[in-house]
C-alpha cells in the first residue's frame, strides 16, 4: 500500500493520454459484460431444463405437430412417469415489437411438469376452471401493465380462430419462477388447449409436441428410443431428446451465441492488446530517468518491475471495474424491455472472469515494459543514452 | 590513521562503445577518510562521474576494487548493491532528478518506502530532512512550483532523509546561478561539518570546489593531484 502513491501518481503523469486508454477498456469490458450477459441468457434455457423431462417433436422439423393420439401410446411405454403437450401459437399482442411466447397446453399435466412456474392456488384453480383463462408471466405482465380480470386480445397469425382472427384471454393468473434468473425463460402466455382445440379453423386433433418426464434421469436414452421406435414406422415419426438438449438445438437455429460472443470479444480484446501495450511501453519510456533515479535509491530491480506492472494491473482492473459496473447498472433496464431476456445481467461468474481477464491483459501489457526497466542500466539512463 | 571509509585500489573501468573500446579509469587508487567533503576535479572526460558512480554502486569496476565502510561493494550481486545503495549512499544529481508528480515531501520520502518504517515515521523523518534545508514549509509543493534552488535543496533532503553513510554529489551547482549555488554548497558544508556526512562531489566549477575540504584533480583516468584546503 505504500507504494501506491508512487503507482498513482505515474499513472497519471499524462493525464489525457491515461483517461483516453482507460476510456478504451472500459468500453471494450462493458461490451464484453453485455455480450456475456446475453450469451449467459440463451445458455439459460439450457441450464433450467429439467433433468429427467425428455421432448418428443416431428423427426422432420419442430415445426411439422404430432397426432393427439400419441399421448396414450407415450403414456403407456415403460419408463415414462407423465406426459403433457404444447403447441406454438405466435399470435401477436398489439404490435408485432411486443413479442412474446403464447402456447396452448394441457393446464394441470403442464403446471405438474414444471413446477418451478410459481402459480397462487386459487390462481391454479381459475386456470383449470376457466376455459378462455390465461396465465401469464409477472414480467410480462410488468411490461405491459397487464392484471388478473383483464381481457387480453391476441392476433393469430398461424391459428384464425373459427369467430375471427383476433382470439380473446381472460387473464387468471399471473406466475413467477422458483429462480429468479430463470423468468427469462418463463417468459410466456399459457392457455387451455381444448378451449384452442375447439375453436381454432383447422388442425384439430393435432399438437406440437409432447413433454415426458421418466421416472428415473438415468433411463432417459432409453425411454427416448422407446418412444421413437414406436412411431418408426407410422405417418409421424418422432424425434425425442432430453429437455437439454432440445434446447440448445432450439438456441443453436439462431446460430453459435457462444462462438459469435467470443469473436467479437475476441477481436475487441485483441485491438486492446496493442492499444494498451502502446500506451505502456510508451509511458515507460518517457520516464526511463525518473525509473533510474528509484534504481539509484536503491529500488531493486524486482521492485521496479513490480512497479511497472502494479501501474498496468491498476490501470486495467480499474477501467474494467468502471465498464463491468456500467454494464451491470445498464443491464436490468435493457433486459425489461427484450422480450425473453427478463433478469438478463451481469452475474458475479461474469465479474470475477472479467476481473481476472483485466489482470491478464494487465500482465500482459505491462510485462514487456516493466522487464525493460527492470532491466535499465543507471548510469546509461542517467546519462541519457 | 584510522581505516578510510572509502578505499579505492587500482580501480579500471572500460567502456565499449560499438567497436571502440574506452579506458576511462586507469589503475586509480584512492582513500578517503570518514567526515571528509572532497571535491572531485579534472577536465571532460578525465573518468570524475565514473569514479562517482563506481563510488556510489551505480556502476560496476572493469578491474580492481571498491570497499565503502569496510564492504566490497564491487563483489556486490545487483540485488544486494541496491540494498546497500538505499541504506548508505544518498545521492545528489546536477539535474535534481526528482519525480515531478510527486510533492516534494513524497519525493523525499522514496528512500524511507525501502525500510520497515511506519508512515507516521516516515513522515516525521521527512519533515525533519525538510527542516535541516529549510523547506518544511514547501513540503506539499510539486517541483514544478519550486525554483531551481529549492529543487536541489528537496534533492539533498532526499538524499540524507535515511541517514546515508556517504553523500556523492554530481555537479550539484551546475544547473544553479552563482547565489543559489552558494546556498547549496553552504548547505552540503553544513551537513559535512554539522552532521558529520561525508560527500564525495564532482565539479567543474573551483569555486564551488572551495567549500571541500579536500580537492582530488583526475586527468586520463589517473590521480593527477590531491589538495587539503
Amino acid at each position: 500500500m505504500k507504494y501506491l502513491p508512487l503507482v498513482w501518481s505515474a499513472l497519471w503523469r499524462k493525464r489525457p493520454r491515461t483517461i483516453f486508454t482507460m476510456a478504451s477498456i472500459a468500453v471494450a469490458f462493458l461490451l464484453y459484460g453485455l455480450l456475456y450477459a446475453v450469451n449467459n441468457a440463451f445458455n439459460k434455457g439450457v441450464e433450467v431444463a429439467g433433468a429427467d423431462r425428455l421432448v418428443v417433436i416431428s423427426k422432420y422439423s419442430l415445426t411439422q405437430p404430432l397426432p393427439y393420439s400419441f399421448l396414450n401410446e407415450i403414456r403407456g411405454i415403460d419408463g415414462v412417469a407423465a406426459v403433457t403437450w404444447a403447441s406454438w401459437f405466435g399470435g401477436i399482442y398489439q404490435d408485432e415489437r411486443n413479442f412474446f411466447a403464447q402456447f396452448p397446453v394441457d393446464a394441470a399435466s403442464y403446471l405438474e411438469m414444471y413446477p418451478e412456474i410459481v402459480l397462487p392456488a386459487e390462481q391454479k384453480d381459475a386456470f383449470l376452471r376457466t376455459r378462455t383463462g390465461a396465465i401469464v408471466a409477472k414480467t410480462l405482465a410488468d411490461r405491459f401493465g397487464w392484471k388478473i380480470g383483464d381481457r387480453i386480445p391476441i392476433q393469430a397469425t398461424i391459428w384464425p380462430a373459427k369467430t375471427g382472427n383476433t382470439w380473446e384471454f381472460d387473464l387468471v393468473g399471473i406466475f413467477d419462477t422458483a429462480d429468479p434468473s430463470a423468468r427469462g425463460q418463463y417468459e410466456m402466455m399459457l392457455f387451455n388447449h381444448e378451449y384452442f382445440d375447439e375453436a381454432r379453423v383447422f388442425g384439430q386433433g393435432i399438437v406440437g409436441w409432447y413433454i415426458v418426464r421418466t421416472r428415473d434421469p438415468e433411463q432417459n436414452a432409453t425411454v427416448a428410443k422407446a418412444i421413437d421406435e414406436r412411431f418408426r414406422n407410422s405417418t409421424n415419426p418422432t424425434k425425442t431428446d432430453s429437455e437439454k438438449a432440445f434446447n440448445q438445438s432450439f438456441i443453436k437455429q439462431m446460430g453459435d451465441i457462444g462462438l459469435i460472443v467470443k469473436s467479437i470479444l475476441g477481436a475487441v480484446f485483441f485491438t486492446l492488446l496493442f492499444l494498451t501495450g502502446n500506451t505502456m511501453m510508451q509511458s515507460v519510456r518517457e520516464r526511463v530517468p525518473e525509473l533510474a533515479v528509484l534504481k539509484t535509491l536503491g529500488f531493486g530491480n524486482t521492485r521496479v518491475l513490480v512497479l511497472v506492472l502494479a501501474e498496468s494491473a491498476v490501470l486495467c482492473v480499474l477501467a474494467a471495474l468502471l465498464g463491468l459496473g456500467i454494464a451491470t447498472v445498464l443491464l436490468p433496464p435493457i433486459a425489461a424491455k427484450l422480450p425473453g431476456f427478463a433478469g438478463m445481467g451481469v452475474d458475479a461468474q461474469t465479474f470475477a472472469i472479467g476481473v481476472a481477464l483485466a489482470a491478464l491483459l494487465a500482465l500482459a501489457v505491462g510485462l514487456p515494459p516493466a522487464l525493460r526497466a527492470a532491466r535499465l542500466s543507471i548510469v546509461d539512463a542517467l546519462a541519457g543514452r | 590513521m584510522a581505516n578510510p571509509l572509502v578505499s579505492i585500489r587500482d580501480l579500471h573501468k572500460t567502456y565499449t562503445r560499438g567497436a571502440e573500446t574506452v579506458d576511462v579509469l586507469r589503475g586509480l587508487s584512492l582513500d578517503i577518510q570518514a567526515g571528509e567533503f572532497i571535491a572531485l576535479m579534472g577536465p571532460s572526460g578525465s573518468g570524475k562521474t565514473t569514479l562517482l558512480n563506481l563510488i556510489g554502486g551505480l556502476d560496476r569496476p572493469s578491474a580492481g576494487s571498491v570497499s565503502v565502510d569496510g564492504a566490497r561493494i564491487d563483489q556486490l550481486g545487483s540485488g544486494a548493491l541496491a540494498q546497500w545503495r538505499a541504506t548508505h549512499v544518498g545521492f545528489v544529481f546536477q539535474f535534481y532528478n526528482l519525480l515531478p508528480m510527486l510533492s516534494a515531501e513524497r519525493n523525499v520520502e522514496l528512500p524511507l518506502l525501502l525500510t520497515h518504517l511506519s508512515k507516521a515515521e516516515r513522515m516525521k523523518r521527512v519533515g525533519i530532512a525538510l527542516q535541516v534545508v529549510g523547506l518544511a514549509e514547501r513540503a506539499k509543493h510539486k517541483p514544478s512550483e519550486l525554483s531551481g534552488g529549492q529543487a536541489q535543496r528537496v534533492a539533498i533532503a532526499r538524499a540524507i532523509v535515511a541517514d546515508p553513510t556517504l553523500l556523492v554529489c554530481d555537479e550539484p551547482t551546475g544547473d544553479l546561478d552563482r547565489r543559489t549555488a552558494d546556498e547549496v554548497l553552504t548547505l552540503l558544508q553544513t551537513l559535512n561539518r554539522e552532521h558529520g556526512k561525508t560527500i564525495v562531489m564532482v565539479t567543474h566549477d573551483p569555486k564551488a570546489a572551495e567549500y571541500a575540504s579536500h580537492r582530488v584533480f583526475l586527468d586520463k583516468g589517473q590521480l593527477a593531484e590531491t589538495a587539503v584546503h
